[in-house]
């Protein structure tokens, strides 16, 4: 049963057609990677999921209810978190309270309680203070939660916006170049974690990528986008053979003969 | 790019050009002549003299501190300090062969005299040129210094020039305790005597290196105590301030008590907005609206005139604070997409929209047009009214205390995380499930309660209310209170409001130049302390990012 279903999705800018007509079905407890070059309205796609951009024509499903028109936080609560292309932390918040902010759909206090000092605030602050510092050893910066958030080097940076959008305990988590800027050890590294994401805690996952080394050893499937439109779908063996695809990539006229796999990951 | 070693007598001549324009400027305008009738250490020092020797010795101090060499840190002193003569100089020598005051109408006789220490144009230069010298001399040789010495000596020197700018104030404050007698030991005709300013300036100095040399020790003994302990010393601290606040009125007098319970209102205002601007980083600048609301729903209430409904202070009150997260909620709603700029704008149009409404025809039989409401009653507490400032006072910090603990209580939960989110970004902040639209209200509504409270007491304080007390000055005045003690930072908020609201009352003369001194100190602030003269941990962090630790290095991380 697909956990998000996404019929017919355009997203308009002025006459720039973003994402058009877009289909697309992901089954729960997969990892599906969506592809193409740039510009070919990936992250817009991710926007509209998340509810930052209304799409104009289409539907979004996700766990059986329509999530298109809600506002941002709400889909969030519905069990939807992201990452960002270019790392979006808060910057000057220390690590601990990234997450703490990142688990703000899970806690229940009122605010007046905080004033008041309600056992029930304190109880819900301490049991999210636990875990901010459960998920900072599970993402492996176990010790580093005082740090500000902008002092911690690239890769942390990279795990703690994940550890962030794990805090909400989400169902579908969307990762934007989860890789992006890093060297082929870490990627790798990065990949396992991603799988183990999948394998330990059943999130279903949907990452933008561009490195090629990844999508293919990672995905499931995938969904390549050009221009806004679905060009093909398939496995990673699929792909890589799609005559489209290579087209895509690498521009029309390219020999029918050309390895594809070879093709894509330059 | 020129570095430290490039640093020659150019530089410093510049620097010290720099300070004897900031000392001509200041004399031109006739701050030096006004100031010069407080005197600091009685026969020695006038507040006047102090103001134009200032930029020349900081500045000539700043030349040491540049130059590379030890040897030629007191050269560039001496030389900076000289070059800060030389306008002065000048001004002195073309007063004495044309009519200046045709064009600056502030270069009175009087004000050469304090330039030329009273001795001729020629001597006078001449002495003039030997103090600015003497100056940048000392300011090299202090720089030569150990560092502790030197800000001890910095310390005690600040602290003598505080107690000789407030001596007359501190002369009446004595007499009333210990007697005109004892008064005379220490001040004389309004001044410090020069032999107490000494031993007040050895005394500091002693003290403070002495407090630097066991600070650390002290501190390592308060590191190792168990933390049960800890809290009971932290416990006793609060215990104390409170004693002292609440014991305040007492040792004041009535005069400093109602410089207080203004300072107090301001701070009250500032807590208000350092929700808005400092925790969830909502530029308001009409922020002086919510404090009319409260001080004219307090006004009609109360008042027992014609244009009074007369009920008590107390019934009023949350009334006007209810009034005042109304107009909160009511401003808040239409500018929740707005953000920085814009939101600033529209904000400041609100402010005056308020203050237009109550000034107009329109509203004048509600709220009185330009002629305001008078004859509202002062609060009553037991069946006695508080008329005196001594007694209001209580009423005032019983609202700052309150304002304060909700506004720390609130700064460290889930809503405070919420705000910093919204502050530092307000897309991911959605995206994380933080609803903006709650969030924001939120800040405004209690940022307004605030202000509400504030306005209602104010109005009370002054029995009788106008619009015009409710300009666009007083948001600005709330919001640089903010910036100077340092955004998001709650002590900061009194720092600021003793600064720019408690200083301004206490030093009468400045009344004049008050604007130019705010303006001229937000720029100092900006350029020397951007993050405030106390502020909250993540100002420090964002504005001294260089002075982090760094990075942690990657094998920090544990797999």
């Amino acid at each position: 049963m697909p956990i998000l279903t996404a019929k017919n999705v355009t997203k308009r800018f002025g006459g720039l057609v973003a994402v058009n007509a877009y289909s697309f079905e992901l089954e729960e407890g997969s990892i599906v990677s969506i592809i193409g070059p740039n510009g070919a309205g990936k992250t817009t796609f991710f926007n509209c999921i998340t509810g930052f951009y209304q799409v104009n024509e289409g539907e979004i499903v996700f766990n059986e209810q329509k999530i298109n028109g809600y506002s941002t936080d709400q889909i969030a609560r519905f069990g939807i978190a992201r990452t960002y292309q270019n790392i979006r932390l808060f910057a000057n918040m220390t690590a601990i309270e990234n997450i703490l902010v990142g688990e703000e759909p899970r806690l229940k206090s009122f605010w007046v309680e905080a004033i008041f000092r309600t056992p029930r605030f304190i109880k819900d602050e301490q049991k999210a203070e636990d875990e901010a510092k459960r998920l900072l050893q599970y993402v492996g910066l176990a010790g580093l939660g005082d740090q500000l958030a902008r002092n911690l080097p690239y890769g942390a940076q990279r795990r703690l916006e994940i550890a962030r959008a794990l805090a909400s305990q989400p169902k579908l988590l969307l990762l934007d170049e989860p890789t992006a800027g890093m060297n082929p050890n870490e990627s790798t590294e990065m990949m396992h974690f991603i799988r183990g994401l999948r394998d330990e805690l059943g999130i279903t996952i949907l990452l933008i990528e561009h490195d090629m080394r990844v999508v293919m050893g990672i995905s499931e499937n995938i969904s390549v986008l050009d221009f806004g439109e679905k060009i093909a779908e398939g496995t990673p063996q699929e792909i890589q053979l799609n005559q489209r695809v290579i087209e895509a990539y690498l521009g029309r006229g390219t020999s029918a003969g050309f390895n594809a796999s070879k093709a894509a990951a330059v | 790019m020129p570095t430290m070693q490039d640093f020659n007598l150019r530089k410093a001549i510049n620097f010290g050009l720099i300070a004897g324009v900031i000392s001509l400027f200041i004399s031109v305008i006739g701050m030096t002549t006004l100031l010069s009738k407080r005197q600091l250490i009685a026969g020695v020092l006038t507040l006047g003299q102090l103001l134009i020797f200032l930029a020349p010795a900081l500045l000539s101090y700043q030349a040491a501190e540049k130059s590379s060499k030890k040897s030629r840190a007191i050269l560039n002193s001496v030389v900076a300090g000289l070059a800060a003569a030389t306008p002065l100089a000048l001004l002195i020598l073309l007063e004495s062969l044309f009519n200046l005051r045709q064009f600056f109408i502030n270069v009175s006789p009087d004000l050469i005299k304090i330039i030329n220490f009273g001795q001729g144009t020629a001597a006078g230069m001449a002495i003039l040129f030997a103090a600015m010298g003497l100056i940048g001399l000392a300011m090299g040789l202090v720089h030569l210094l150990q560092p502790q010495i030197r800000k001890s000596i910095f310390t005690g020197l600040v602290v003598m020039l505080i107690i000789g700018t407030f001596s007359e104030l501190l002369t009446e404050r004595l007499r009333a305790f210990f007697g005109v007698e004892f008064s005379k030991t220490i001040f004389q005709s309004k001044a410090l005597l020069p032999s107490v300013a000494a031993i007040i300036l050895i005394v500091v100095t002693v003290f403070s290196i002495v407090w630097t040399k066991t600070g650390d020790k002290i501190k390592q003994r308060l590191d190792v105590i168990p933390a049960g302990q800890k809290r009971t010393i932290k416990a006793g601290n609060w215990v104390v301030l409170l004693a002292v606040l609440f014991l305040l009125p007492q040792f004041l007098g009535s005069y400093l008590t109602e410089v207080t319970n203004n300072v107090g209102i301001f701070v009250l205002m500032g807590l208000g907005l350092n929700i808005v601007v400092g925790f969830a980083g909502l530029l308001d600048l009409g922020y002086v609206a919510f404090f009319a609301i409260g001080a004219y729903t307090m006004a009609v209430m109360t008042s027992t005139g014609a244009l009074g409904v007369g009920v008590s202070f107390w019934l009023a009150l949350p009334v006007s604070v209810t009034a005042a997260i109304i107009a909160g909620v009511l401003l808040g709603t239409p500018v929740l997409r707005m953000r920085g700029d814009y939101l600033a704008i529209v904000t400041l149009g609100f402010g005056e929209i308020i203050r237009i409404l109550a000034n107009s025809d329109m509203l004048k039989s509600f709220l009185g047009g330009a002629q305001g409401i008078l004859n509202i009653p002062k609060p009553e507490f037991m069946g006695t009214a508080l008329i005196q400032p001594g007694q209001l006072y209580y009423v005032v910090l019983a609202g700052c205390l309150l304002a304060a603990f909700v506004s720390w209580r609130l700064s460290r939960s889930r809503l405070g995380r919420q705000w910093m989110a919204l502050r530092e970004d307000e897309d991911v902040a959605e995206a994380m499930g933080i609803n903006l639209v709650k969030t924001k209200l939120l800040a405004f509504a209690i940022g307004a309660a605030f202000s509400g409270l504030a306005g209602a007491i104010f109005a009370s304080k002054l029995t009788s209310i106008f619009p015009h007390s409710f300009n666009l000055l007083i948001s600005i005045n709330v919001l640089s209170l903010i910036i100077v003690g340092g955004m998001g930072s709650l002590p900061g908020v009194v720092v600021g409001a003793l600064i720019l609201v408690g200083l301004p009352e206490l030093l009468r003369e400045f009344a004049e130049y008050r604007y130019l001194m705010y303006g001229a100190l937000l720029i100092v602030m900006m350029l020397a302390k951007p993050e405030g003269f106390w502020p909250s941990a993540i100002q420090r962090r964002e504005l001294h990012a260089y002075e982090d630790p760094g990075p942690v290095p990657d094998n920090a991380q544990t797999e």
